[in-house]
């Protein structure tokens, strides 16, 4: 109790993290709109590129996937990023603009706890929205599901370090907001530019060197290579990333990337942009 | 010696070349009411966010609770309470929720239900915030300042938008709150307000304290003086007054300043017959209230301000 006093919820930030994860998701559903059109975005990509691109990529005999296989990581990466990163900094922008954070920062609550319930809840959809991706994608054009358990093992480590690096890389990102109505304007230009250098549309080794070397830089470009590592057979990967291909470079720059993240956002971020700073 | 809720000195603040705190001393003691007046863009807002550990001060000594405001820690916001000048709520919470979810945050809170009730909100208590109306979303604003059992509170304009049944219901809130021995710091625009609750009134125009004082002892010199006033008609617009007296004249009305009224009003009445009046037409004698002063006060200020920097007035 003694102990408590002095320092009220040191002890408990990991616990007033999980309740605040309970109010995001009570946020999030409680706005039909919101909720339909965070699950549909992806899912309509998904559709309109099964629709324009048909047929299979091939790379010699023997050598051939269709090519909803080949784009189902680089869209399943980009609703990572969308749910995440766009997310996140668009609706604390917002809130950071109108105090509604001003008065959660006069209170005791610690801004780790804060985090954590907005990471928490953008890896809750993260994780609803590529499930639901991956069953179109195998029910309606009949995609392959990783094919072991490592594979699967990457699949489950990316996504999970992909969305939580991108969720707190979406709260530093907020600090580059001068205001609410720029939000948009703001957010949009890394996750495009980001998107199309980093092998989520285009294929990895179409892009430019110098390019691909600046998407390095990113998690985006990790996070395409371990989903199509999940989900890709090998010859692809060496084809498209030569032969240091595989889960390790891509889950241990990922989890890099969330420390990295994590400290810039308790470095960046503030409860108030309101007023003046 | 009793340690000062609050206790600031020569604090000023500067936003590039403007000063919005030109060096502000203020001591309240654990248990008062403190009101804190001023016009728009006097200070005051910067004042009570410095206060409240939002803002960095430029210069000057402040503690809070014994602690400096410009290095909060957790343990220090969980003995002072906040009730922001706007309102933000989260809009698909109930009342119940957001309250309850408020009081996790510290370590010591009353229980959620007993602060709806307190604030007025049981009718209310499943309503998702965003459905409530102005009023009521003021008082969720209060709960939620409330909630922690602070040691301290600090009120920033919380009636506006209530009605007046709100306001008195939110004057007793405050009232029972302070007979706890807890602070008080209010920042209001009604200065009714201020005199029904705060044991001590300081009034800020720009970024200095002009006044500090109990709202009876505010403008001290002016308090005394009663004003006798009447209806500027021909000769009696244009003689001068008793001697002794000083007056006043507008358009249409001489008013004189006294700190013996009715001895003032024999004087006058004299003056007046001599003139050919058996009645000072439209005679008024009225003590100002805290509101004249407070507003002669604000005018006087921009007059000086106007001569200072040239500006037409």
């Amino acid at each position: 109790m003694t102990a408590l006093a002095g320092q009220p919820n040191r002890a408990g930030t990991l616990r007033l993290g999980l309740y605040w994860a309970r109010v995001e998701l009570r946020l999030f559903w409680r706005i039909p709109a919101q909720v339909f059109f965070t699950f549909a975005l992806p899912v309509l990509f998904l559709v309109i590129f099964a629709a324009v691109f048909t047929g299979d990529i091939t790379a010699g005999p023997g050598r051939s996937i269709p090519f909803v296989q080949y784009f189902l990581p680089g869209i399943i990466g980009a609703g990572v990023m969308s749910s995440t990163f766009s997310n996140l900094a668009g609706s604390i922008a917002v809130q950071q603009h109108t105090g509604l954070l001003k008065r959660l920062g006069g209170t005791p609550f610690p801004r780790g706890a804060f985090f954590i319930g907005k990471i928490l809840q953008a890896l809750a959809v993260t994780v609803v929205q590529t499930a639901l991706m991956l069953v179109i994608a195998v029910l309606a054009y009949g995609a392959d599901l990783p094919d072991d358990a490592a594979r699967w093992g990457t699949f489950i480590a990316v996504l999970l370090l992909a969305a939580s690096s991108g969720a707190a890389l979406g709260i530093a990102y907020t600090r580059a907001i001068p205001n609410a109505n720029a939000a948009t304007a703001i957010i949009q230009p890394p996750f495009l530019v980001l998107q199309f250098i980093s092998g989520v549309f285009f294929r990895h080794s179409e892009i430019p060197g110098w390019l691909r070397a600046i998407a390095a830089i990113f998690p985006l470009r990790w996070m395409s290579e371990g989903f199509r590592y999940a989900f890709l057979p090998d010859w692809f990967g060496e084809v498209e990333y030569g032969s240091t291909w595989g889960w390790q470079w891509p889950v241990g720059i990922l989890a890099v990337w969330v420390v990295v993240a994590g400290a810039l956002a308790f470095w960046l971020f503030r409860w108030d942009r309101s007023s003046g700073e | 010696m009793t340690e000062s809720a609050v206790s600031i000195r020569a604090v000023r603040k500067s936003y590039g070349t403007f000063e919005a705190l030109k060096g502000i001393d203020l001591d309240i003691r654990p248990g008062e009411v403190f009101s804190i007046l001023g016009p728009n863009g006097a200070g005051k807002t910067t004042l009570v966010e410095i206060l409240e550990g939002y803002r960095s001060r430029s210069a000057g000594e402040a503690t809070v609770l014994g602690t400096d405001p410009g290095r909060p820690t957790s343990a220090w916001r969980a003995r002072i309470g906040i009730v922001l000048q706007s309102t933000a709520v989260f809009d698909e919470l109930t009342v119940q929720e957001v309250v309850e979810e408020f009081s996790r945050f510290y370590p010591h809170p009353l229980d959620a239900g007993r602060v709806i009730g307190l604030v007025g909100l049981d009718e209310k208590r499943t309503a998702r915030c965003g459905k409530l109306s102005g009023g009521q979303k003021r008082r969720v604003d209060l709960a939620l300042g409330l909630i922690g059992d602070p040691a301290l509170i600090f009120l920033d304009e919380p009636t506006t938008g209530l009605d007046p049944q709100g306001r008195r219901q939110l004057w007793d809130v405050v009232r029972e709150f302070a007979a706890l021995g807890k602070t008080v710091v209010l920042t209001t625009h009604y200065l009714e307000e201020a005199e029904a609750l705060a044991d001590r009134v300081g009034v800020i125009i720009a970024g200095e304290m002009a006044a500090l004082g109990t709202p009876r002892e505010i403008g001290g010199r002016q308090q005394g003086l009663t004003h006798v006033a009447f209806e500027a008609t021909g000769v009696l617009a244009t003689t001068p007054l008793p001697s002794g007296l000083g007056g006043t004249s507008s358009q249409q009305f001489v008013t004189v300043a006294t700190a013996t009224p009715t001895a003032a009003v024999v004087a006058l009445a004299a003056w007046a017959e001599e003139l050919g009046f058996d009645e000072l037409p439209g005679l008024v004698v009225t003590r100002p209230s805290l509101e004249d002063i407070y507003l002669r006060m604000v005018a006087d200020a921009d007059a000086a301000d106007a001569t200072r920097t040239g500006d037409a007035p």
